[in-house]
């Protein structure tokens, strides 16, 4: 990550009026969301659109075809190419040709992506944008830095700056006299215009269609009042069929901005009558710009299912610190990333890559069903492709490929941290490692690592047999939820088997796109958890859960290597996470809870892998409420924790935040004890409140059950 | 339908009105004209486009009554006008919206450049849906659709809902059950 993007994250951080506007709108728009889609079933919705989306994508060429015949059969002239070049010659063509000098614009992010306002200026044309958010931007100099609400990161004191300086006139910032403003502006405007520009939220092949939606009424003004309109297209905006728009703007204002739907929604057929009786000049550019290639990518094409409604950025927890101008070119945010990736370059989106944590947040919402964090890890695993590891990662993976080394210099590390553990944790670090311990204490490694503990323990000779997979935390640092585990498997009349072979999941090498070594973890931990037959494999980690139940098997699929993936695919058939497996223990009857119990108030966290990739968040909640345990539901409890595995190690200035968000949700439940499933976010949540010394309890779900069962 | 309609549309600052006769609308309109001034000045005319509402009306002697109201929807009236009338001719209850075939541009005019929008409708113009309003239509024969729910509105200035940007900031909907869809 350079210098120049690391100061860009630090000077976002510290912009209280962009933290505090973002932060606002992505609490109220998680409630807004969810009011708007009462009455409706999302995901039978979403499919809908990912299927005709889809289906689309696969057929590119062929509606473009459809669409350019049926809009020409209309009147309109449409015109395509692959070029952003030619989409720029072309507009300037057509206002050549129609001796335009005045140009009124409303939305289009097509438009932003090739920098088409710069080009026409350079020509002599005058260019005004309408959308408001968009003509602040544009009196300001800057791109958008969301999608939907282009100047989301500006107050209204900067606004009423920008809007004094533009028309000589002192203006105070109360906003609907600077929207007033704008609104006189912008009117001469459209009435002097000869040209209007305007994007397209659909384009329809089967009737040659296109579909307008706003919510200030600009875009009606742009294709009503010039003589000439021209829409630029990008082709991933073309459904088949007429009736396939009412998906999307049943999807498009709910999740864009929590409306049922925008004031206003236009479908334009081919040139209606201008007001001085002349039929419309209406052009259509059906853009490409590698939208095709994007196409024949399979593990790239879903992205061509984006509506463009920008809910993953309202739900990143990474975008709501840093804005778009940090998290984004154009395009900002998780799809941003991709679509940067590909209409501008890859390398281009290299620091921003970096910034997505992998929650899985904006999958969970996505209308268009994308699953943006995949392709995100794609893409680092294309970065590192075609650049290498840095030498630091290289030589930390190294060591992570190597179990013997991996362990032998953890166990080296209980014995060298001494000078610095206290009490079950490091409070400082020296030097550049200091950064580390900044913001929350980290755990001490343990005097005796699981796979050794494991041995003391005592169990009975019982038949039927489980696997146990500690994975890093749990094994070096918090051996007992390992104890813990097995005396309530026992209870439950199984007996535990530790291979000693096992090693890292992979998951850091993975999340940096080094996939050859999360691979060789695959293969090696595949040996380890196979060799026994046993009924089970549980791990009480949702992220190694995750790699052993998917992501060993999509690591194989990534590099095409087929030769463990049978036992891959045996592997995740046998693996289940902590809460998931005792929940049906207990719903068996072969697991029973002590009766009339009172243990107080708790809350849980929801961990992003847990709730997200398992689809696990009632059964830990029950099986602690049927203890005796009374839950109280804190503030986002699905939201990140900022732990993020090695993240919080490369951007803890960026994890420290988060965290504070999730600590005060804790402590505004006023309850002693949280409860997760994730020794990662145990690690994260319990260092965060030793430092800041909040009296709560922070415990891993088993460790609060061990004591309950009969 | 209609209270659907109603609720939905008034949750979005429209107004919603709703008369039997021809005349109790008219009566109604031509209130509302006169207590938002309209006038024989610039800047105070009222537009009224074409529509079926208006057949059997004698447009001179209404235009008598109300001056500066005027039949004539051009560029240089609607800009200048302070209210424009229009007839939609669907209301779709579940989101409280209008809709209509705009080709001819005075229907767009008429409810995209003054300050108030009055939207007359027939009360059997109600649909449920947005799926049973694409049964009515057809891009085929309708160059421009346009669907209004609301008046205009922005939250682009620190998320804070303003209305009326380029569009109507008060959008008054008129519904006539004598009136055949």
């Amino acid at each position: 990550m350079n210098k120049e993007f690391r100061d860009s994250i630090s000077k976002a951080l510290h912009n209280a009026n962009l933290t505090g506007a973002l932060g606002r709108f992505s609490e109220t728009y998680r409630t807004s969301r969810l009011k708007a889609y009462e009455g409706i079933d999302f995901e039978v919705l979403r499919t809908r659109i990912a299927e005709l989306k889809s289906y689309a994508a696969s057929h590119l060429n062929v509606l473009s075809e459809l669409f350019a015949k049926n809009a020409e059969a209309k009147g309109a002239k449409v015109f395509r190419t692959n070029s952003p070049e030619k989409v720029k010659e072309y507009i300037l063509q057509v206002a050549r040709e129609n001796d335009v000098k005045s140009i009124v614009k409303s939305k289009s992010m097509a438009s932003e992506e090739i920098h088409l306002n710069p080009y026409l200026e350079q020509h002599g044309l005058s260019v005004m944008e309408t959308d408001l958010g968009e003509w602040i931007i544009q009196l300001a100099g800057q791109t958008p830095s969301h999608m939907v609400m282009p100047a989301i990161h500006m107050t209204k004191e900067e606004v009423s700056d920008l809007f004094s300086k533009e028309i000589n006139e002192r203006l105070s910032s109360d906003i609907p006299k600077l929207v007033k403003v704008a609104r006189k502006e912008i009117r001469s405007k459209f009435l002097e215009a000869d040209m209007g520009i305007s994007g397209a939220n659909i384009a329809v092949a089967e009737t040659g269609s296109i579909v307008l939606v706003t919510n200030e009424g600009n875009a009606r003004l742009v294709t009503t009042l010039p003589k000439v309109h021209v829409a630029i297209i990008g082709i991933e905006k073309l459904v088949a069929n007429f009736e396939d728009i009412v998906p999307i703007l049943t999807a498009l204002p709910k999740s864009a901005t929590g409306q049922l739907i925008t004031s206003y929604v236009s479908i334009i057929t081919g040139p209606t009558p201008n007001t001085d009786g002349s039929m419309k000049d209406l052009h259509i550019i059906l853009m490409d710009n590698r939208r095709t290639e994007m196409a024949n990518d399979p593990k790239f094409k879903q992205a061509l299912q984006c509506i463009r409604c920008a809910s993953c950025l309202n739900v990143c927890p990474i975008y709501r610190l840093v804005g778009g101008h940090v998290f984004g070119k154009v395009y900002t945010g998780g799809i941003g990333t991709i679509l940067t990736a590909w209409f501008d370059e890859l390398k281009k989106s290299e620091d921003i890559q970096g910034l997505c944590i992998q929650c899985g947040n904006c999958k969970e919402v996505c209308p268009g069903k994308i699953d943006i964090p995949e392709m995100i890890l794609e893409i680092r695993r294309r970065l590192v492709v075609d650049k290498g590891q840095s030498l630091v990662q290289k030589a930390i993976f190294s060591v992570v490929n190597n179990r013997r080394l991996f362990h032998s210099m953890l166990r080296t590390a209980s014995l060298t941290q001494l000078p610095f553990a206290k009490g079950g944790f490091i409070r400082h670090l020296p030097m550049f490692l200091s950064d580390l311990t900044e913001f929350r204490s980290l755990p001490a490694i343990a005097d005796v690592p699981f796979r050794d503990k494991f041995k003391e323990i005592k169990q009975p000779n019982l038949k039927e047999k489980a696997t146990f997979y500690a994975g890093c935390l749990i094994d070096f640092a918090y051996p007992e939820t390992g104890a813990a585990i097995v005396r309530i498997l026992n209870k439950a009349g199984i007996e535990v088997v530790f291979p000693d072979e096992q090693t890292c999941c992979g998951a850091p090498a993975r999340y940096n796109g080094a996939y050859e070594v999360a691979a060789q973890n695959a293969i090696d931990n595949i040996k380890a958890l196979t060799k026994d037959k046993t009924k089970y494999v549980i791990s009480a980690c949702p992220t190694c859960t995750v790699a052993l139940k998917h992501e060993f098997i999509n690591t194989f699929e990534s590099l095409g290597n087929n030769d463990w993936m049978d036992q891959a695919h045996e592997l995740s058939a046998r693996t289940m996470d902590f809460s998931t497996l005792i929940k049906k223990l207990v719903d068996e009857g072969r697991l029973t809870l002590k009766e009339r119990q009172q243990l107080g108030k708790f809350t849980y966290h929801d961990s992003c892998h847990l709730k997200r990739t398992l689809n696990v968040h009632e059964a830990p909640r029950e099986l602690m409420k049927k203890a005796g345990f009374e839950l109280v539901e804190m503030f986002e409890s699905d939201m990140c924790c900022g732990m993020g595995g090695s993240y919080s190690i490369k951007l803890p200035e960026i994890s420290a935040p988060i965290l504070k968000r999730k600590l005060k949700n804790i402590k505004d439940t006023s309850v002693p004890v949280v409860a997760m499933d994730c020794p990662g976010c145990v690690m994260q949540i319990r260092g965060g409140f030793d430092k800041d010394k909040a009296a709560v309890a922070v415990k891993h779900t088993a460790e609060l059950l061990e004591e309950q069962f009969k | 339908m209609f209270d659907k309609f109603k609720s939905r549309a008034e949750a979005v600052s429209a107004e919603v009105h709703r008369f039997s006769t021809k005349d109790e609308a008219l009566m109604f309109i031509i209130d509302v004209l006169k207590k938002e001034g309209v006038s024989d000045s610039p800047r105070a005319y009222a537009v009224w486009a074409d529509c079926p509402f208006l057949k059997g009306i004698d447009r001179a002697m209404l235009a008598g009554k109300v001056p500066g109201l005027t039949f004539e929807v051009t560029r240089e009236t609607a800009a200048m006008s302070h209210v424009g009338i229009s007839q939609m001719d669907w209301a779709i209850a579940n989101t409280g919206t209008l809709a209509q075939d705009s080709t001819p541009f005075e229907q767009r005019l008429a409810s995209s450049l003054s300050f108030i929008h009055i939207a007359l409708v027939a009360t059997d113009g109600l649909l449920a849906d947005m799926p049973s309003l694409l049964t009515k239509i057809n891009p085929k024969e309708s160059s421009y659709i346009a669907m209004i729910t609301g008046p205009s509105r922005t939250a682009d200035i620190e998320r804070v809902l303003t209305i009326g940007v380029h569009g109507p900031q008060r959008l008054i909907i008129v519904f006539v059950d004598e009136l055949k869809g």
